[in-house]
């Protein structure tokens, strides 16, 4: 469904990413590991057309992306959850999910039952539909962030570390999110710093090193491969 | 075999004070702790790391030693002065010089000029006469730097046409022109491919036989090929110190790393 | 020696600095808008006050209706600013800002030189839609001047509204706070640009036309109220709304006060040294809570 062939990325002339390739299916979940600064969020922010590669294309659903703006990308199915949570601070929580339910198309009945549905899965944001958006802890935040991008009804969530910075606890409350969106069918592309969970929740993983895509294997392979991990994850 | 965390006296015989030192550092923004406590010694001649995962407080670590940040207690001494707190011009002028992430060349001027400049800061002239007959001698050392850094052939293109990997050797370049006894590198290799990545290691390989070199680096390959000590950093704290080979056989900083 | 001044005057010029206030405020608003969400520094600003008085004036001195010239002024030059920024400023987007400010200075010039080419170089009238006048303290007031206030008032009372409510405000707020993660949630961020430099041009064209029976229309109008709408914002916090709504009160409060002791046209030094002093001890604007 979604596609990244060969994609070259600069910032200025700082040659981030070296050619990538990731695929990923409908409906599934793929993990992309690798430490700081090898260029997962880069990655994302190509998929989403917020930075240009310089060579190499993105396809969706067998169409290319080139040159898409980020909001034409929203609109044909591509949801970011930035690794900043990057939630509209001065906006209430309400606010903040209408910016993703105010599409064409989309009756009032229909939005009403997106919001519940949000709200059924993440109650403490219906606690606080009306408090602004920058007076939430960092968990809710993150859960804000995650539900704004499932307003936009995607078929693929690119999730970036959504895990960063968060206590332990809402670490499984993040793994339950994610089993949810598959339940229903939403492909999830994950970066991801958390091995475990990563591994857990993935059908697949791609791990990164250096702006190139180094290794690439089912999760259910990685969970026993220890060496592989510690080579490129480790220290 | 040194302890990990410990400070011994390195056997190749360079005792003696440490070039760097820092005693309880701490920073404090507001209600976040990006450093707490950080007490490391640097030993005269060595290449130290400094690694950690995201958010450690590396980036906060350099910029506190090399002046770009004040920290809000403890010390940092450089050669036996105390330098917390001073701006980063008058650091660099106590012979402490650090590479920028953002390039920091002059664009339109030449690659030989860009490394003469800051060859010419240390030897600064108020006499006319004086100043006239050092320019040749800025120009020699200027040309020798561009020699440690395998620039000498570029030297009269625009620093603006290098490639990526070249300007951040040329940045590398400009520090040492400062004559520095304590190069401090922020990410050296960032963005650069594979090649390039090479290249700069033995580039910093061929410099570090004549200075003190402090890397701050997210290359694993790069450190443990280069660094003769690491400094693992984890929320602000020193977590682990020691060799590369202690530091791969530490579990807690797998588990970090890993976040098993 | 000081001559005192009759408490009587003070009110007046209270009033009067209340009216002025509200008109500059109509002005301000729409300038800070464009500012806060996509970094144009506009300074054509102005320029746009003065089309949409010569078009009011052009619309009453043919329908004979004032307020048919009010709407038909808003509206034609809304649209006028909207293909302006599709045009002009969109391209530029992201650039050093000083290539802004130099494009819609050059806008500005080419603006007053089209209204002397399209309107000819004698100025124009607009006749108050409210003649007659009330009783204020010692003088005759002119009820045109109050209902003035009160409109301008209920102008930017709707734009607030249209801002906390309906989709659009949601748009123009989250693309101002945040234009790349607006962009991502799918609001069409170029869009919204113009749209909300429409509204502020819009609301330009609407105190040019209120201002007209006030000051008279001309083509070099334009400049004061440029001038006076930067020290408004920059008071106010660029970017904040309601501080440029209480900073041209302010600003035109003190101006009303300091032509009590000199001549108006010196006045306008009153403005300047509250621009001085606001960003010598407080560069984020008077009326903004104080950062953190």
């Amino acid at each position: 469904m979604l596609a990244l062939e060969n994609v070259h990325t600069y910032y200025g002339k700082s040659h981030i990413l070296h050619g990538v390739s990731i695929e990923v299916g409908r409906g599934e979940v793929v993990g992309l590991l690798g430490r700081n600064g090898v260029g997962k969020s880069t990655t994302l922010k190509t998929t989403m057309g917020l930075v240009r590669p310089a060579e190499g294309r993105v396809v969706f659903e067998g169409k290319d992306l080139a040159g898409l703006a980020p909001h034409k990308v929203a609109h044909v199915g591509i949801a970011y959850v930035p690794e900043d949570r990057r939630i509209f601070r001065l906006l209430s929580v309400l606010e903040n999910l209408r910016t993703g339910l105010e599409r064409p198309g989309l009756s009032a009945e229909r939005r009403q039952a997106l919001l519940e549905k949000v709200y059924a899965s993440f109650p403490v944001l219906r606690e606080r539909r009306n408090q602004a958006g920058g007076t939430l802890s960092g968990g809710e935040q993150q859960m804000l962030a995650i539900a704004r991008a499932m307003m936009l009804e995607p078929k693929i969530i690119l999730l970036d570390e959504p895990t960063e910075g968060l206590m332990p606890r809402m670490v499984s409350q993040i793994r339950e999110i994610i089993a949810i969106l598959h339940r229903e069918g939403v492909a999830i592309l994950l970066v991801e710093q958390n091995v475990p969970l990563t591994l857990e929740v993935s059908s697949r993983v791609y791990i990164m090193e250096k702006g190139q895509v180094r290794h690439h294997a089912p999760a259910a392979e990685l969970r026993g491969n220890h060496a592989v991990i510690h080579q490129y994850l480790g220290v | 075999m040194t302890v990990p965390g410990s400070i011994a006296a390195p056997a190749d015989g360079r005792g003696g004070a440490p070039i760097l030192l820092t005693e309880a550092l701490t920073v404090r923004f507001g209600g976040l702790t990006a450093l707490n406590s950080v007490s490391l010694a640097v030993r005269r001649g060595e290449i130290r790391a400094i690694i950690g995962p995201n958010g450690a407080g590396k980036s906060t670590f350099f910029n506190c030693v090399t002046g770009v940040l004040r920290p809000t207690s403890g010390r940092i001494v450089f050669e036996g002065e105390d330098i917390a707190g001073l701006p980063p011009h008058r650091i660099s002028r106590k012979a402490l010089a650090r590479s920028y992430q953002i390039t920091n060349i002059l664009p339109g001027a030449t690659v030989l000029e860009n490394v003469r400049i800051a060859a010419q800061s240390r030897h600064h002239s108020w006499s006319l006469l004086r100043h006239y007959r050092a320019y040749t001698d800025v120009l020699d050392r200027a040309r020798a730097i561009l020699d440690a850094v395998g620039l000498r052939d570029a030297e009269d293109g625009l620093a603006a046409n290098l490639s990526h990997g070249a300007q951040r050797n040329l940045e590398i370049g400009i520090a040492l022109a400062t004559e520095p006894t304590l190069l401090c590198l922020d990410e050296p290799t960032a963005g650069m491919s594979v090649t390039e990545t090479r290249a700069t290691v033995e580039l910093i390989r061929r410099i570090a036989k004549d200075l003190t070199i402090l890397i701050v680096e997210h290359d694993m390959e790069v450190v443990m090929d280069l660094a003769r000590t690491i400094t693992v950093l984890h929320y602000g704290e020193v977590l682990a110190e020691g060799t590369p080979a202690e530091i791969q056989a530490n579990a807690r900083v797998q588990e970090v790393y890993l976040k098993t | 020696m000081t001559v005192p001044i009759p408490i009587e005057q003070i009110l007046v010029q209270t009033v009067n600095g209340i009216v002025s206030g509200m008109i500059l405020a109509l002005v301000a608003s729409g300038l800070t808008l464009i500012f806060g969400i996509m970094d144009v520094v506009n300074f054509a600003h102005g320029e746009l006050v003065m089309l949409g008085a010569f078009v009011g004036a052009t619309t009453l001195a043919s329908t004979g209706s004032f307020w048919l010239a009010f709407v038909t002024a808003a509206l034609v030059i809304a649209l006028f600013g909207a293909v302006l920024q599709a045009s002009t400023l969109r391209p530029l987007l992201g650039r050093d800002p000083l290539t802004t400010i130099l494009a819609t200075f050059g806008i500005s010039l080419v603006l007053q030189k089209y209204a002397l080419w399209q309107w000819g170089p004698s100025a124009r009238k607009i006749q108050e839609p409210i003649t007659g006048q009330f009783h204020l303290f010692y003088l005759e007031y002119p009820w045109y001047r109050v209902a003035t206030a009160i409109f301008a008032a209920a102008i930017i009372g709707a734009l607030w509204l249209f801002l906390r409510r309906g989709k659009y405000g949601i748009w123009i707020r989250a693309a101002t706070q945040d234009r790349i993660m607006a962009s991502a949630m799918g609001i069409p961020v170029p869009l919204v640009h113009t749209l909300v430099f429409a509204i502020g041009a819009g609301m330009a064209a609407a105190s040019g036309v209120l201002f007209g029976p006030l000051g008279g229309v001309t083509q070099t109008m334009g400049f004061d109220f440029t001038l006076r709408a930067f020290i408004v914002v920059v008071v106010g916090g660029m970017g904040n709304l309601g501080g440029s709504i209480l900073a041209s009160i302010f600003v035109s409060l003190l101006e009303a006060y300091a032509s009590l002791v000199v001549s108006p046209a010196q006045a306008v030094i009153a403005s300047f040294v509250a621009l001085i002093l606001t960003l010598l001890f407080r560069p984020t604007g008077l009326f903004v809570p104080t950062p953190k």
